[in-house]
């Protein structure tokens, strides 16, 4: 329909990057082998090479040994894998109570929903009105009976950062594992496991230019965790099934090509697009101001919906999220806006810009322009906000 | 591109008919609310000698969906008596639209209502109501036929959902076919509240699902 799309929904999924399928080829062409033993042929050993490459390198940019990175077929795995399995390890042995952030993304969400429903206890955090956790309800949360805190990075929509050191070290004086969910700061963000007392980390290439369908779980050496999912031995028999390993390939690539210089671009245009879109009337920044992900805005326009205002923004070439009930799959509001206290309305107007490599800093200007003339446009017509 | 709305929608959605308020109308009605999601407000002028609705006007806060059914309504409801634009169903509305998909059934549905909740605002002030019927059993299964199963786009009626319903001294409870922690469930249930606890003689709602 359009020539150029301006493309704002990069927490969603990325383009991906010329250099990383250029990667991947000839693992689907030449390589396409799997090593079922390391004395097998030598396509297949070569192939395992450049799985093990992939794996080191993807290590080394947590600051973890290879063998503590584990992939999987992405991030809902990945955190399905974390909760699952540890509640497998330690369920009977430890205690079958888990401590969870109220606004984590589906997979920790629902992975805590469903070991509820096999009788584990949850706890789930108090956050204050940016979204970050209550450390001193973390602490007096915490029992004998308690084996796992997950607590994401960063949020997937309002982009608010959680304090993992903080998180960490809590966890770590309690001796409680501590897993996080990366997917939206892997590997912008820094996070040095050597650092970071931190046992498991849920990442993936689908946010950062790479293919979808691989990820990872870095599980930290000696963590009680089960196989959750019965096959072969693959992946330290942790993750049975055929090794992806163009994926593999294509994510180490992925996570190479992320520059912080690149990433201070990103932060530059969701400064200037949060700068001027709250000098449209009645509009209010979601998530914290500062301590946020480099590269999502999250605004919400009142007396306006969401998916209205979306559908006219694709009509003009944009592509954008919205946490409107109207817009989601269940029809339920995002349980992000409204676990910071905000009401239904909040939700119903917000609008999420996600920005990537392949944005200009030109594009944030027009996508400015558009909101601010069907905003416009969608007052008009609404009953509210007239009096 | 291949959006799931059908190209009348789109097009009622871009350029809404009868988009505005009226100064001075005759009837109004405010259906949803901001807190619960959509919103629409319906304004009315009425030929007070024949009943003939000689003009209608509509707000909405709402999706894509609810703009297009509050246009297509009011094209519908212009020049017809009161009678007849009573008549006029969500079933009609999404035929005339070319469809829309299940999910957004109840977005529809909210701007059939305004227009009904109007055209009783109408009778109400022109003293045209009739005595008040009291709640039963009935009257709430009548009601939940305009409660939507999303998975469907059909009413929770049709669809079964409805297990049993109890009317007892202002209390009503409905038990609904479905497990508490189902994607809809808690979409279901407001809008079965929204939907019976307006209904004069009703004191409280209470919802059960069948775990």
């Amino acid at each position: 329909m359009f020539e150029h799309v301006v493309y704002f929904d990069n927490a969603a999924a990325t383009r991906l990057d010329e250099r990383v399928l250029e990667a991947m080829t000839p693992y689907f062409f030449d390589l396409y082998a799997v090593a079922t033993s390391q004395f097998g042929y030598s396509l297949g050993i070569d192939a395992r090479d450049a799985l093990e490459d992939a794996r080191g390198r993807i290590a080394a940019a947590l600051g973890a040994q290879p063998q503590e990175v584990l992939f999987t077929s992405g991030s809902t795995e990945s955190s399905n894998l974390a909760l699952k399995g540890v509640a497998q390890a330690l369920g009977e042995k430890r205690g079958r109570h888990i401590i969870i952030s109220p606004l984590e993304d589906f997979p920790v969400l629902h992975s805590a929903r469903s070991l509820e429903r096999q009788g584990f206890q949850v706890t789930r955090l108090r956050v204050d009105g940016a979204g970050r956790v209550d450390l001193d309800h973390l602490r007096e949360s915490i029992t004998p009976e308690t084996i796992l805190v997950s607590i994401q990075a960063a949020n997937q929509e309002i982009g608010t950062r959680q304090d993992l050191a903080a998180i960490s070290k809590i966890a770590r004086e309690k001796e409680v594992l501590f897993h996080t969910d990366a997917t939206h700061t892997f590997p912008r963000l820094t996070l040095d496991v050597r650092e970071i007392p931190v046992d498991l980390v849920t990442i993936s290439a689908h946010t950062i230019h790479g293919p979808k369908g691989i990820g990872g779980l870095y599980v930290r050496e000696g963590t009680p965790i089960r196989k959750w999912m019965d096959g072969g031995f693959q992946e330290f028999d942790l993750r049975p099934g055929v090794e992806n390993i163009p994926g593999a390939v294509g994510f180490a690539k992925a996570v190479e090509l992320v520059t912080p210089e690149e990433t201070a671009r990103l932060q530059g245009m969701r400064d200037r697009l949060i700068e001027r879109m709250l000098q449209i009337p009645h509009t209010l920044l979601n998530g914290h101001p500062t301590y946020r992900l480099p590269h999502n805005a999250n605004i919400s326009y009142r007396f306006v919906e969401g998916e209205s205002l979306l559908l006219h923004l694709d009509m003009r070439g944009f592509a954008v999220s919205t946490g409107s009930a109207c817009f989601s799959r269940s029809l339920e509001a995002s349980h992000v806006i409204l676990g910071i206290g905000g009401n239904h309305e909040r939700a119903h107007g917000s609008v999420r810009f996600t920005f990537g490599r392949y944005n200009e800093a030109g594009d944030v200007d027009a996508v400015v322009e558009a909101v601010s003339q069907v905003v416009a446009d969608l007052r008009r017509i609404s009953p509210l906000g007239k009096d | 591109m291949p959006l799931p709305y059908s190209d009348i929608v789109m097009e009622h959605f871009r350029n809404p008919r009868n988009v505005g308020r009226i100064d001075d109308p005759d009837a109004k009605s405010v259906e949803g609310s901001p807190a619960c999601g959509d919103m629409v407000a319906v304004y009315l002028k009425v030929d007070p000698e024949t009943h003939r609705i000689e003009d209608i006007k509509f707000e909405s806060y709402g999706c894509a969906s609810n703009i297009a059914t509050g246009s297509i309504i009011t094209e519908l409801a212009k020049g017809r008596t009161l009678e007849e634009a009573k008549q006029i169903s969500w079933q009609e509305a999404t035929k005339e639209l070319g469809g829309l998909p299940p999910i957004k059934t109840h977005c529809s549905v909210l701007a059939v209502d305004g227009l009904r909740a109007a055209i009783q605002n109408y009778e109400e002030r022109h003293g045209l109501v009739t005595e008040r019927e009291p709640t039963t059993v009935q009257v709430v299964e009548k009601r939940l036929k305009r409660v939507m199963n999303p998975v469907v786009g059909l009413d929770i009626v049709r669809t079964h959902l409805v297990h049993e319903i109890t009317v007892t001294a202002g209390v009503v409870r409905v038990v609904v076919d479905l497990p508490s922690d189902h994607q809809f469930a808690s979409n279901i249930r407001e809008e079965i509240v929204e939907k019976i606890e307006p209904l004069w003689d009703v004191e409280q709602v209470e919802i059960e699902f069948t775990d």
